[in-house]
């Protein structure tokens, strides 16, 4: 009895928790979902269209490009092919997660992925420095509830876009790059990370001006992890050479 | 016309899907060198900043920073400032929306 009341609160707390790291992504996923279902609409879609592809797809910035190539007329393996290349960046995210999901069984893990998005990423990886084995039912609830405000509000959009012109007015547009900068200032725990995220965001910003496509992301990515995982190395053997006696796997 | 657009739907989930889970299926139940386990912890702090660059310093293809043709620098300071002293989500996004609603209001 005690035992299944135990569960019940462990349940609910997992749940509350999980929908309070779902607020700061919900309200960037707005206003981006309400301008994916205006732009969908013009593009000609239907609403079955613009919401089947928000729910299964569920990548903003692959699916807002991939609306202009519709509007050209381009071909399926073009549509693909580019949605494959602006989503490549999540393959480092999923491995960066990797150490911490361990206990979640596959079909979990396949879910989990499933809503794995930048934003999602950011939370979950702020939360996974510090603990071991993360409950699933808050993981699924802070997915599973941004993911439905992702497919709401490209609805939304799809059917009220008119009336939501304005947002802009209010500083709404800038809520997705405001919780960027908020989860990346808490990643920012040393100067090592400060001096990473500087070149990451100089690689990246250098590429994108140069178009070279969609790969700035990835690259500057592993540029920048590259450069704080090498600087570690080489840390790590200087105070080796400094301590001889301490090298080997004595003590 | 409707029908290439629920097969592109379909063909845009399959190669979005697989990237993100491809990596955590081979990685989660191994055990990695702790080479690769730095490697990795750096991937979120290069990730983000990867994604803001362009967004704070880039406007209409060009490296600008002047306040009325790139609001969105300005609007870092605040939120950045506020982020960093509250590590508070919510309260930094509201920082960056106020911000930039106040930015628009000001400027031409």
């Amino acid at each position: 009895m005690s035992v299944t009341n135990d569960k019940k609160i462990s349940f609910r707390s997992n749940f509350k928790e999980g929908a309070i790291r779902s607020l700061p992504i919900i309200l960037g996923y707005i206003p981006v979902g309400l301008a994916f279902g205006i732009l969908a609409a013009n593009v000609g879609f239907g609403s079955i269209e613009t919401t089947f592809m928000s729910i299964i797809v569920y990548a903003g910035s692959a699916q807002l490009i991939s609306l202009g190539l519709f509007g050209d007329q381009a071909g399926l393996l073009a549509i693909t092919i580019t949605t494959f290349l602006v989503n490549l960046r999540h393959t480092l995210m999923s491995a960066a997660l990797a150490p911490s999901l361990g206990h979640l069984n596959r079909l979990q893990q396949a879910f989990f992925t499933f809503e794995l998005t930048d934003e999602s990423f950011a939370v979950h990886s702020r939360d996974f420095k510090e603990e071991k084995n993360p409950p699933a039912i808050r993981l699924f609830t802070t997915n599973a509830l941004a993911h439905l405000s992702w497919a709401g509000s490209s609805l939304l959009g799809f059917y009220t876009g008119a009336l939501f012109k304005n947002l802009d007015t209010w500083g709404i547009d800038y809520a997705l790059p405001a919780m960027f900068i908020a989860l990346l200032v808490i990643q920012l725990e040393n100067k090592k990370k400060y001096l990473v995220g500087a070149f990451s965001m100089f690689v990246s910003t250098l590429l994108f001006r140069q178009a070279v496509g969609q790969w700035y992301i990835m690259i500057a990515t592993l540029a920048g992890a590259t450069v704080g995982a090498s600087l570690d190395y080489y840390l790590q053997k200087k105070l080796k050479a400094k301590l001889p006696s301490d090298s080997g796997n004595t003590l | 016309m409707q029908s290439k657009i629920i097969v592109a739907i379909l063909l845009m989930s399959v190669v979005t899907f697989l990237p993100r889970f491809l990596p955590l299926f081979f990685l989660a139940k191994r055990k990695l060198s702790p080479l690769a386990e730095n490697w990795l912890s750096y991937v979120p702090v290069a990730v983000l900043s990867a994604l803001l660059g362009p967004v704070l310093f880039i406007k209409e293809g060009q490296f600008t920073l002047t306040l009325s043709s790139n609001p969105y620098f300005w609007a870092a300071l605040p939120t950045f400032t506020i982020a960093l002293l509250t590590r508070n989500m919510v309260l930094s996004v509201l920082t960056g929306m106020g911000s930039m609603a106040l930015l628009r209001l000001f400027l031409p």
